[in-house]
């Protein structure tokens, strides 16, 4: 009886579908992966206990009511105007303070679009107030 | 007189390193991915023209408020007085946190101001509201 002869060929892990491997890993993650920056109106508080005495004449109160109305120095103005007009404020003082006060139904959507606003007529001095 | 090409240029794409070339895109892709951990609240935020973005993950800390309410902080609902507490051990474990504020644009401002009077308290300063440019 002749013995069997197995001839060893070496182990070899196939490399030629190494590439469809990967694209198909690749795919996956790509598809997976959502770059969601987070994005928003940045604003630093005040420390606790900070109070300021600020001279009247440097401060610009901005008034927003339950319904979205606003109050500008007094004055009833356009939501889209109070950029502009703030921008021009600014230009005669540039001490000046923005003292933003909200009732406490006012929506949020508002309030944000306000300090947008502020935001696009470059105010930095922007306080906000305890609501009513 | 004719011009004889000596030299045979091949004119294929060499395919041995296309493996390599793709792994290092895949390493690339699986080390960016960041599977989100919380959920948060269903809200629809506001939108704002004038918006900037927050440099750093790692360094945010998501507060949602929806319009009904609720205030919800990595997946757990808050009363207003408890938030001070959490804050102010994440303010402690990273003193350069910035705190996003996820909230309803028909959220009430009473709210976002006890949260302000509370961010304060927890000496947590930096904020961030989180809006939507009118694009997305």
């Amino acid at each position: 009886m002749g013995k069997i002869k197995r001839r060893f060929k070496g182990g070899e892990i196939p490399t030629s579908s190494m590439a469809d491997i990967a694209f198909l890993l690749l795919i996956f993650f790509l598809v997976t992966t959502t770059i969601d920056i987070d994005k928003g109106l940045g604003l630093v508080l005040p420390a606790e206990g900070e109070t300021i005495e600020i001279k009247k004449k440097n401060i610009l109160n901005c008034l927003i009511n339950s319904s979205g109305m606003v109050l500008l120095g007094g004055e009833p103005v356009k939501l889209k105007d109070v950029s502009r007009i703030v921008k021009e404020k600014l230009r005669e003082n540039n001490k000046l303070i923005i003292s933003v006060k909200t009732h406490e139904k006012t929506h949020y959507k508002d309030y944000v679009a306000i300090i947008d606003q502020l935001k696009i007529a470059n105010a930095t001095r922007i306080s906000i107030a305890d609501t009513d | 007189m004719k011009f004889i090409r000596k030299t045979t240029l091949s004119s294929e794409i060499p395919t041995a390193s296309m493996p390599d070339i793709i792994f290092m895109l895949l390493i690339f892709f699986m080390v960016t991915t960041v599977l989100r951990e919380f959920s948060g609240l269903p809200i629809e935020i506001p939108k704002a023209k004038r918006i900037e973005k927050l440099k750093s993950r790692r360094h945010t800390s998501h507060i949602w408020v929806s319009k009904e309410g609720l205030i919800s902080i990595e997946d757990r609902l808050f009363n207003m007085e408890n938030i001070r507490n959490i804050i102010y051990d994440k303010r402690v474990a990273d003193p350069q946190i910035v705190i996003s504020l996820k909230a309803d644009e028909s959220a009430r401002m009473e709210l976002v101001s006890g949260i302000h009077n509370e961010l304060r308290k927890a000496d947590a300063l930096k904020l961030n509201y989180s809006t939507k440019t009118s694009l997305d």
